[in-house]
């Protein structure tokens, strides 16, 4: 493995107005692994994540990938070099089946460029990657429109959105949230699998169990700042996590 | 022997799967029907029509022709109330360039159809990342900003125009060179349409950040629709203008912007067919009221507002639901 980090960030800073939203926040991703963000509402772990993509841009701070600079650069071209994430609200394309939603990205430059040039029967492909994600393919589930799926399969289709590109590194903005324990058990091990095949994983997550027990390294972000990094058990006992998830008086 | 109904449609489709779905020559005629019917009814057209209904149907042609531009435009994310920018600038450069350079139609319509759409891009490239009403304003006004720029400087004739082009040789020839080009416009955008890259456009006109998470660029893509949509404004532009022999400022009015969107609502966005059911019905309905002089307006509008109201999804996607409910008897037993 090169020394060169996946995925390094440094002194990440945004600000909305007054609001420090991300405060030059540093961390690095070394490849194959699964990082867990957690942290309590408003604490900046979505921003992290539109800075990384792309969607927002910093006002300070570094991103490499692979030792690349694509600090302020458009989201398509950072997906493009294999960062891939999910929306915590679920944007599927409603007007279109829910095979269909997956031919868009398997249409994007990534995809062609990574099975060499030519495209194949989309269609297939969509359909099998939707039954890999739990599209039973007797219920006829992946030719309904995207408007009429329930929360479960909208997650699962966001899922496989994101699986199409092939991605070296997989940011899933809690995908676990609005979902029974039943479906978060389903789709645990489609996580695990992407993990063997070698995927890194950015996970953000409030359900902190399940997290914990895939997560191989956990980051936890308070006022926009890291307030604590390691292992699941670590930073559970960390006095500034327990404050910041329980207030002061705990501590 | 005993007999039930049964739709016509739900056979076929229980078979699709398989390459022998078909299993006789009405289930053969149900599926091709439909799109066979235009290419039958306008080849026939022109030959049961008089001189003076000849010559609307030239302009029903145009206002379908710019309907479906409109169409590919909606279909893509962007309203536009402009399709007079791409009639107006289609007309300009083939005007232009036979009256100061001599090109005959054959030539400047094929250039201001490729040309033109680009020109139309470029000048649309700044307000691509607008949506929805944003995009619609700047449209709108784009036209009357182009006419004022060219009354105001008194270029290519000023307010006069430049008349004395060359004509088509036949009448014949102007409609079945417009129809032609109206069936290819039609099945062409409905075949892009329907193929992946038809799917991204309408992924962007649903959720234009999941297309750019999808590593695609948005810009591109719409500017791509966007120039295939003017080409055919701009086709349908120079083509009239060599039809009427003049080119002036009127080709920049808001008839040719609204006409097209009413067209489109009525028949039923989202199909081209819809835009060009809703030409066919919309623009004869004009040309019968002019009859009755100062309220044909008022009688439009009346028009509009049935066929709005009673068909709020368009009138071809209420016949198309018709359509496949037609049943035929099938023994069931002996």
């Amino acid at each position: 493995m090169s020394s060169i980090p996946l995925l390094e960030v440094s002194n990440l800073s945004k600000r909305f107005g007054g609001v420090r939203a991300v405060n030059s926040i540093n961390f690095s991703l070394k490849e194959e692994g699964l990082l867990g963000m957690i942290g309590p509402n408003g604490s900046g772990k979505t921003t992290v994540v539109n800075l990384i993509t792309g969607f927002v841009k910093p006002n300070e701070g570094k991103i490499l990938f692979r030792g690349q600079d694509i600090t302020g650069w458009p989201p398509y071209r950072i997906v493009r070099l294999g960062i891939a994430r999910t929306f915590q609200m679920v944007k599927p394309f409603y007007q279109l089946p829910a095979f269909k939603n997956i031919i868009i990205p398997l249409y994007s430059p990534r995809v062609k460029r990574l099975i060499g040039g030519k495209y194949g029967d989309r269609d297939a492909v969509a359909l099998d990657l939707l039954e890999e994600v739990g599209f039973e393919r007797d219920s006829f589930v992946a030719y309904k429109m995207a408007r009429v799926l329930p929360q479960g399969y909208l997650k699962k289709l966001e899922l496989a959105k994101v699986m199409a590109l092939q991605p070296d590194i997989l940011i899933l903005d809690e995908l676990f949230s609005g979902l029974s324990l039943a479906e978060v058990a389903s789709i645990v091990p489609i996580i695990e699998k992407l993990r063997v095949e070698g995927k890194t994983i950015i996970m953000i997550e409030h359900r902190l169990k399940e997290l914990f027990r895939i997560a191989d390294r956990v980051i936890v972000l308070n006022f926009g700042e890291k307030i604590a990094e390691g292992t699941g058990k670590e930073v559970m006992q960390s006095d500034a996590v327990k404050k910041a998830y329980l207030g002061s008086e705990v501590s | 022997m005993q007999k039930r109904k049964e739709r016509i449609d739900r056979g076929i489709k229980a078979r699709s799967e398989d390459i022998s779905a078909l299993l006789s020559w009405r289930e053969m005629l149900y599926l091709s029907g439909p799109r066979l019917l235009p290419f039958i009814g306008l080849a026939i057209l022109p030959l049961v029509l008089g001189s003076y209904w000849q010559k609307v149907l030239l302009s029903v042609a145009i206002f379908a022709l710019l309907a479906m531009s409109w169409d590919m435009l909606a279909q893509s994310g962007m309203v536009s109330l402009g399709q007079s920018l791409f009639f107006g600038v289609g007309a300009y450069i083939a005007g232009v360039m036979n009256h100061y350079w001599s090109f005959p139609p054959f030539v400047t319509i094929p250039v201001a159809a490729i040309f033109g759409g680009m020109i139309c891009t470029v000048l649309l490239l700044p307000v691509l990342r607008l949506r929805g009403i944003y995009f619609a304003m700047v449209t709108l006004i784009l036209p009357m900003m182009v006419a004022r720029i060219i009354e105001a400087t008194k270029i290519f004739g000023g307010t006069e125009g430049i008349s004395g082009l060359d004509p088509f040789p036949s009448i014949w020839f102007e409609l079945y060179l417009v129809l032609a080009a109206l069936l290819g416009v039609l099945f062409g955008f409905r075949r892009i349409m329907g193929s992946d890259f038809g799917v991204v456009l309408k992924g962007i006109n649903d959720n234009d950040r999941s297309v750019m998470s999808a590593g695609l660029n948005v810009h591109w893509h719409k500017a791509l629709s966007l120039c295939m949509a003017a080409s055919v404004g701009t086709f349908a532009g120079a083509f009239m203008t060599h039809v009427y022999m003049v080119v002036g400022m009127a080709m920049f009015s808001l008839d040719y912007s609204i006409l097209p969107v009413a067209a489109a609502v009525v028949g039923g966005e989202g199909t081209f067919a819809g835009a060009m059911l809703g030409a066919f019905i919309l623009v004869p309905i004009s040309e019968i009221l002019r009859g009755i002089g100062g309220l044909r307006i008022a009688f439009y509008g009346v028009f509009l507002v049935v066929f709005v109201v009673a068909l709020p999804e368009g009138i071809f996607h209420y016949i198309r639901q018709k359509y496949y409910q037609i049943e035929r008897f099938v023994e069931v037993a002996k």
